[in-house]
């Protein structure tokens, strides 16, 4: 867990999932969202708008469709929707998806 | 002292309504729009933003010349709008594609366009492709595609930002707009006029009024003497999540919207004033969209809803002065994208009679009175 983060998970009680985000190595407790691991782990922007404005999860109740992500290679995921698995690849998305299934950016 | 002009009173403030105020304020009047409560079946909310003429009048040539008129006169009018507004609608007209996967509704539309053909003459421009011309100049169009029509006038707008732009520019033009200002009840005046009232037991009174109300002009219509009955008729659309790149084509049932999501629709259905959306139909809406362009097969649906056209009994608009009580006016139809510009000038033209607009005189509500009288 990145100690940055604005956010604090439960007491920790069990078996931790490993992920990667961009790329990079990451893990967060077994049974969250991606949207709440993707909080913990920074709580920085994990996409952009079409303007470039930072966004993140905030409803965690899939309404406000903030936290989109791509995850295993499917961009506009909503995070707060989405259990975190082992071994999952999450990449923050900067503006629209193409009609290829990538994103720009 | 300058004499005050008449006060007009516009009942309906979707698309229709304000298009008829603007039109009203630009030639110098005062104009009053009444708009009605939020859960009033709204078809300006629910429309598809399409600026559309194919097959439009195929078995009835005012409607055809009428229709074509429009189409022509959008790019002066969007230009209109965000000068007053400061609204860009994004319009967008680069033709359109009607899309067939059944060879028989292939060939019953390329009859009604050779029909339309007549009626505008020199002014039809439109083209019949093969599947295979079609699949050959673009790509992504899906092997059950059978063949298109295309024509040249075809646009669209983005429906929800020319409704605000039409009610700013309104307003900007010293209009005024109430909300939730239904009116129950139509009663002419023996000295002239109009009193008008409102829901909430208000009355209002009025020198002249033009009813705009779309599918709630049931019942006013009959208090000021028009026989003209309206009826709804669902259509249902599905809403895609946005796309970062453009869809090739415009068509009468796919379209992308200038910020990217994509609009498919174009079902209709008697179903009354229900206006909820059904799943069949929204399947039927998704098979649609992947036969004619497969990519689509993996974007979401994000919102899918219902929403009711407003339909004259011959489905043409309804453009009708009372015989029984001057300065009362009916205008409906089930085009209000895309006969916007007309409304905004020559209809305003044919209210205050300042010029001679002989072609909307076929779309008087006489028409109906041997069905009604039989």
């Amino acid at each position: 867990m990145n100690v940055a983060s604005r956010f604090r998970t439960l007491p920790e009680t069990g078996d931790r999932v490993q992920f990667t985000l961009d790329g990079a190595p990451a893990s967060a407790p077994a049974g969250v969202t991606v949207a709440a691991a993707l909080l913990a782990h920074s709580g920085a922007w994990t996409r952009q708008t079409v303007k470039g404005a930072g966004r993140t999860a905030y409803c965690m109740m899939g309404v406000c469709f903030d936290c989109l992500v791509e995850v295993d290679g499917t961009p506009n995921t909503q995070a707060c929707m989405t259990l975190l698995r082992e071994g999952m690849t999450v990449r923050r998305q900067t503006g629209l998806r193409d009609l290829n299934g990538g994103h720009c950016g | 002292m300058q004499q005050r002009t008449q006060e007009i009173t516009i009942i309906g403030g979707g698309l229709v309504g304000l298009s008829v105020a603007l039109g009203l304020l630009m030639a110098g009047q005062r104009v009053r729009v009444l708009d009605g409560a939020d859960s009033d079946a709204r078809a300006s909310q629910g429309n598809f933003g399409l600026i559309w003429g194919q097959g439009k009048g195929w078995d009835f040539a005012p409607y055809a010349n009428w229709t074509m008129d429009a189409l022509t006169a959008w790019p002066a009018f969007a230009q209109q709008l965000r000068d007053l507004s400061g609204i860009d609608v994004a319009l967008d007209q680069p033709g359109g594609y009607e899309f067939f996967t059944d060879p028989t509704e292939f060939d019953a539309f390329k009859a009604e366009l050779a029909q339309q053909a007549i009626h505008l003459g020199k002014r039809a421009r439109y083209e019949m492709l093969s599947g295979d011309d079609l699949r050959s100049q673009m790509q992504g169009i899906g092997p059950d595609v059978v063949g298109a029509s295309f024509s040249l006038y075809e646009g669209h707008v983005n429906p929800l930002r020319f409704l605000r732009a039409l009610r700013c520019s309104v307003q900007t033009m010293g209009g005024h707009v109430r909300l939730g200002a239904t009116v129950s009840a139509i009663r002419p005046q023996p000295k002239g006029g109009y009193a008008l009232v409102l829901a909430d037991g208000e009355t209002l009174h009025t020198e002249q009024v033009v009813l705009c109300a779309g599918l709630g002009a049931a019942t006013l219509a009959r208090d000021l003497g028009f026989n003209t009955q309206v009826r709804p008729q669902l259509g249902e659309l599905l809403i895609t999540e946005k796309l970062g790149d453009r869809l090739p084509f415009l068509s009468s049932t796919i379209r992308q919207v200038d910020e990217g999501g994509v609009q498919i629709g174009g079902t209709k259905a008697n179903a009354g004033l229900n206006d909820h959306e059904t799943l069949p139909i929204m399947s039927k809406l998704a098979h649609h969209a992947v036969t004619v362009f497969p990519a689509l097969a993996d974007v979401r649906v994000v919102r899918a809803w219902g929403a009711l056209r407003v339909m004259s009994p011959d489905g043409y608009p309804v453009y009708a002065k009372s015989s029984m009580h001057p300065g009362a006016f009916l205008v409906t139809c089930h085009s209000g994208v895309t006969l916007a510009p007309l409304h905004t000038s020559v209809l305003a033209e044919w209210i205050l009679n300042t010029s001679a607009t002989p072609e909307l005189e076929a779309f008087d509500e006489c028409r109906f009175a041997l069905s009604h009288a039989a």
